[in-house]
């Protein structure tokens, strides 16, 4: 259960928001939506620990996440709008290296299914730098084909897909949230997931 | 824990491998600057040989500094360092792992062309020996004191000329004490009080210093 109570940001001298309070349950889903500036990604990043809210606290399973540290971080997997991902290396590298980072030790094959799926099968040992956006972004959730954990945030994650990545994503937070996974994404397109129970909450 | 240390230098070691003219550029910075004083002071070999020791020992600390802008500023501009900071360790680890990488791809190559670059200024070969231990026993205190360095400049403008600023002062006591090792050696004297004390400095550098960096990250990423 994620829990944020009376979540103020403020950017500058700017008050983004104030006053947020939601509650998050396993196989919820929170779309977060807002114009652009109205401070969704701050958000994200004051619910996953990486910035400090003005005033609030968030709360995973009932505690404080900056008194959890490593034990909230282990259940979460953020993705950022940024893809996170090293040009110089391969998808393969960059797949294998960041489930590393996250403690998941996986092996190859099941790393290569990953980016199969994600339609990037015969660009598996090409350097990042040689994909386009759309592609880079695929390598970037091909994490989530993997992805046991919990809870997950994500920041834009339908931008630059083409309708079939597009699909493939859906169904892949669909399955998570029948797992009872908890999801929080943001995205300026209207978000067809079926198998969660989408709330949302707009922002400005 | 030390897994994890381990998976951070064998990212930034293949990392490294991938922009060899990177590796290359503070090697051959660190030549040119030895040599070019090899030809401005002129070929007096009893002048040469009682400059080498602080000559190598600059030239090195120079070259440390040029890599160390990008030490962080790589993985915060693609992103990959609030996923290292997401990681379920604590991002000191990171940092410690990032320094030992960076060492191992700046310090060590230095340490291992002082030798040669020594024979320019005629060290005899004693000198020559305790010259690259000097360095390579040193070389971590500068990769963990610049860690610092370059976790607060991090994502500023002119980080170069500033990471400059904060280090080089803390730099002192690793130039004191390296080239004070070769120093006493051409005097006659024992190398090892020397020697232990950079040691101590490197060792204390390199395992509390990354903690300071990921404050510094910390304000960074936010």
């Amino acid at each position: 259960m994620l829990e944020a109570i009376q979540i103020e940001c403020q950017r500058g001298d700017q008050r983004l928001f104030h006053g947020i309070d939601l509650c998050l349950k396993g196989g919820e889903l929170l779309f977060l939506q807002g114009k652009n500036g109205a401070g969704k990604t701050s958000l994200l990043r004051i619910l996953c620990g990486l910035a400090m809210p003005v005033s609030g606290e968030i709360r995973w399973q009932g505690e404080n996440i900056h008194r959890l540290r490593e034990r909230f971080r282990g259940e979460l997997c953020y993705l950022g709008h940024q893809n996170a991902i090293k040009d110089d290396l391969t998808p393969l590298e960059n797949l294998m290296i960041s489930t590393r980072l996250h403690d998941e030790a996986i092996d190859e094959d099941a790393a290569l299914v990953a980016l199969e799926q994600v339609g990037l099968a015969g660009r598996v040992e090409l350097a990042c730098r040689y994909l386009s956006q759309g592609q880079k972004r695929r390598v970037a959730l091909s994490r989530l084909a993997l992805e046991k954990r919990p809870l997950w945030i994500l920041d834009e994650p339908f931008v630059a897909l083409d309708a079939q990545a597009n699909q493939w994503l859906s169904n892949v937070i669909g399955a998570h949230s029948e797992r009872g996974g908890l999801t929080v994404l943001t995205s300026h397109q209207a978000i067809a997931i079926p198998a969660a129970e989408i709330r949302p909450l707009v922002l400005g | 824990m030390f897994s994890f240390i381990a998976r951070i230098i064998a990212r930034d070691l293949s990392l490294a491998l991938r922009r060899p003219a990177d590796l290359a550029a503070p090697l051959c910075f660190f030549l040119i600057v030895a040599s070019l004083f090899a030809f401005g002071v002129g070929p007096e070999p009893e002048l040469l040989r009682r400059l080498a020791p602080g000559i190598l020992w600059v030239g090195a600390l120079l070259s440390t500094l040029l890599s160390l802008p990008r030490m962080f500023a790589d993985d915060f501009a693609d992103g990959t360092l609030e996923q290292i900071a997401l990681a379920p360790y604590p991002l000191g680890l990171a940092a410690l792992g990032k320094a030992i990488a960076h060492w191992m791809i700046s310090g060590l190559p230095l340490a291992l062309i002082s030798p040669i670059l020594a024979l320019q200024f005629d060290l005899p070969m004693d000198a020559l020996v305790i010259l690259f231990f000097s360095i390579l026993i040193g070389t971590p205190a500068l990769s963990g004191i610049g860690s610092i360095g370059a976790g607060l400049t991090l994502g500023l403008r002119g980080a170069a000329v500033l990471i400059s600023l904060v280090v080089l002062p803390l730099y002192i006591p690793a130039l004191i004490l390296g080239a004070g090792a070769v120093d006493a050696v051409a005097h006659g004297l024992s190398p090892r009080p020397h020697l232990f004390l950079l040691a101590a400095f490197s060792t204390g550098s390199i395992v509390f210093a990354p903690w300071a960096a990921a404050a510094a990250l910390k304000i960074s990423l936010e």
